[in-house]
């Protein structure tokens, strides 16, 4: 039975390796093209990337686009957060009969594509226009619908974690208003699970390109497809290290969320 | 609560009906609280989605089905055929690619560096991709990239003697494949953690052999869930909008790119609303894929929860 086990434990590592390697080459060729690709012209590009001032001057889109982007991922999160916890604890708390049809909505956007939304959103975002103006900020609404599915599972599972009744009937017979439960009751409770789903949140708005597209709005990967048509190198440098930044972001997700099972 | 109302004692009623009607207050206090979140769904999401039904049917004098009928043009379901293609081929190679990938990583250790980086790795590609992916593969093999030259250049081999695929289905379905497996490793990997090794033994102690492990143990049960797996790398390529756009300048070989188009120019006289009607289209396919991938779903949680 050892010797059994030992052979396929050896098969499995030689299964493994086999598939991460060639796998692999397939997944790494193409970013360490975009290396060589960008680094052609004697790495200027990456000199230009790291230095903001002369960025913002050379490729004033582009920077336009980065600042935007930032501003709508921080937007987006937070009216994801005050949009869904409170409603995702009330829900539980108060009307578990709705949780159902919270859940089903919540899922909805996985069902109804980006492309197919920004042909419905054309008309809302007239009014949007209207009344709050034209500025790139205002797709956090859209933002913080495309999140949603996300998001919500998350929160829900940081909540099915917790006794939230239970917490919330303490806090309140102690004299805590819904505020107090809500601020410093539950939300500490779930504060991982709200990590995750704002990180989630923010690697999505950041890597968002349909709608934005095609509401003319500024964000930064409409602002690489841009850069693509006038410079080539720099579009794919900035490419490369959007890509790296995101997989910068989920490891340390990944870590992190680690870590908080480890402490439990 | 009604039946003590109805009791004949008829000194109770009064404080009792107080009870009653404060229970509808608290209830309807308890539904005010969700009232942001509904708003906001219905201004967002609830009034696109309408928009673009009722817009499928609408003409300029009212009601009509001109603009669904108008699907049936020829260069509309080539883009239909072409996406639904598109998806299936890169559905179905994802998904066999993927699982394996997935396979490797369960075998491996579960909290070492090479799962956790190759987790990570596809949450990025699968999720965050598009118009980034597209310069990747530019930067690889496009007209100038790294492997087009090296090929040429060292090999003798031209990439694109038969005329530049990449910007048409075939370099499309590339393209698709390289976010679908990584997808693919994200659904796939939490019903490949259900299977437990105790199931294996089992098969082992009664005599089993690998094949029969496979064949008649962890592949029925897996088979739902990879199915289901498959369904929604389906509808993620189905949906995908950023990497065709950015890839393909001309020409609208599939649906989104046509949705794109009736969308930026809107000069066809009378056919405003096209674009509503093929969107409708899209959200019937993909409404259709997803359902079948809830069923799939109960049943793999039924064995692998």
């Amino acid at each position: 039975m050892a010797g059994l086990i030992a052979r396929r434990a050896r098969r499995q590592r030689v299964f493994r390796w086999a598939v991460v390697l060639v796998l692999g080459v397939f997944f790494l060729l193409p970013m360490i093209a975009m290396v060589e690709f960008a680094s052609r012209g004697g790495g200027e590009t990456w000199r230009l990337l790291v230095d903001w001032p002369q960025l913002s001057e050379k490729y004033p889109d582009l920077a336009t686009g980065i600042v935007a982007s930032l501003g709508q991922a921080a937007l987006t999160a937070l009216l994801m957060l005050v949009l869904l916890v409170p409603t995702a604890v009330w829900v539980r708390l108060r009307l578990p009969g709705l949780r159902r049809l919270v859940e089903f909505i919540c899922l909805l956007p996985l069902t109804i594509p980006a492309i197919v939304l920004v042909v419905g959103l054309a008309p809302v975002y007239a009014w949007v226009n209207y009344f709050l103006g034209g500025s790139s900020l205002t797709l956090t609404f859209a933002y913080t619908i495309l999140v949603l599915p996300y998001a919500y599972r998350s929160i829900d599972t940081g909540l099915s974690a917790i006794d939230v009744k239970t917490l919330a009937e303490a806090a309140r017979s102690l004299g805590c208003g819904w505020a107090t439960v809500m601020w410093r009751v539950v939300l500490p409770n779930i504060r991982s699970a709200v990590l995750s789903a704002a990180f989630l949140t923010v690697a999505l708005v950041l890597g968002e390109f349909t709608i934005a597209s095609l509401l003319h709005r500024d964000n930064l990967q409409v602002a690489i497809e841009f850069l693509g048509k006038s410079s080539a190198t720099m579009s794919v440098a900035v490419s490369l290290a959007a890509l790296v930044l995101a997989f910068i972001m989920l490891m340390l997700l990944s870590l992190f969320g680690d870590r908080r099972k480890a402490s439990r | 609560m009604a039946d003590v109302v109805d009791t004949p004692d008829l000194v109770a009623p009064k404080p009792e009906i107080r009870a009653h009607r404060r229970v509808g207050i608290a209830r309807a206090r308890s539904l005010l609280g969700t009232v942001p979140f509904f708003a906001y769904v219905v201004i967002f999401l609830v009034i696109p989605t309408l928009v673009v039904i009722i817009g499928a049917f609408t003409g300029d004098g009212g009601f009509t089905l001109a603009n669904v009928s108008a699907l049936g043009a020829a260069y509309i379901v080539d883009a239909f055929v072409r996406s639904i293609v598109l998806s299936a081929v890169t559905a179905v190679v994802g998904a066999v690619l993927g699982a394996l990938l997935a396979y490797a990583l369960v075998t491996a250790k579960p909290n070492g560096l090479l799962r956790r980086a190759v987790t990570a790795a596809s949450g990025v590609l699968a999720q965050f991709g598009g118009v980034t992916l597209a310069f990747a593969f530019l930067a690889t093999i496009g007209l100038s990239g790294f492997v087009t030259v090296f090929l040429k250049d060292h090999l003798g081999f031209d990439l694109y003697a038969n005329g530049v695929w990449l910007f048409e289905l075939p370099g499309l379905v590339l393209v698709y494949t390289y976010f679908q497996i990584p997808l693919m490793v994200i659904v796939f990997l939490p019903a490949l953690d259900g299977i437990r090794p105790q199931w294996r033994e089992a098969t082992e102690s009664l005599g089993g052999s690998t094949w029969n492990y496979w064949t008649r143990v962890a592949g029925p049960l897996l088979t739902p869930a990879f199915l289901g797996s498959t369904l929604l790398l389906f509808a993620n390529a189905f949906s995908a909008y950023a990497t065709a756009a950015a890839l393909v300048s001309q020409g609208n070989p599939i649906v989104p790119l046509q949705i794109r188009s009736a969308l930026t120019s809107e000069v066809v006289l009378g056919q405003q609303n096209l674009g509503k009607a093929m969107a409708l289209g899209m959200v019937i396919v993909v409404a259709v894929v997803m359902a079948l991938y809830a069923l799939l779903q109960r049943r793999t949680a039924k064995w692998l929860a």
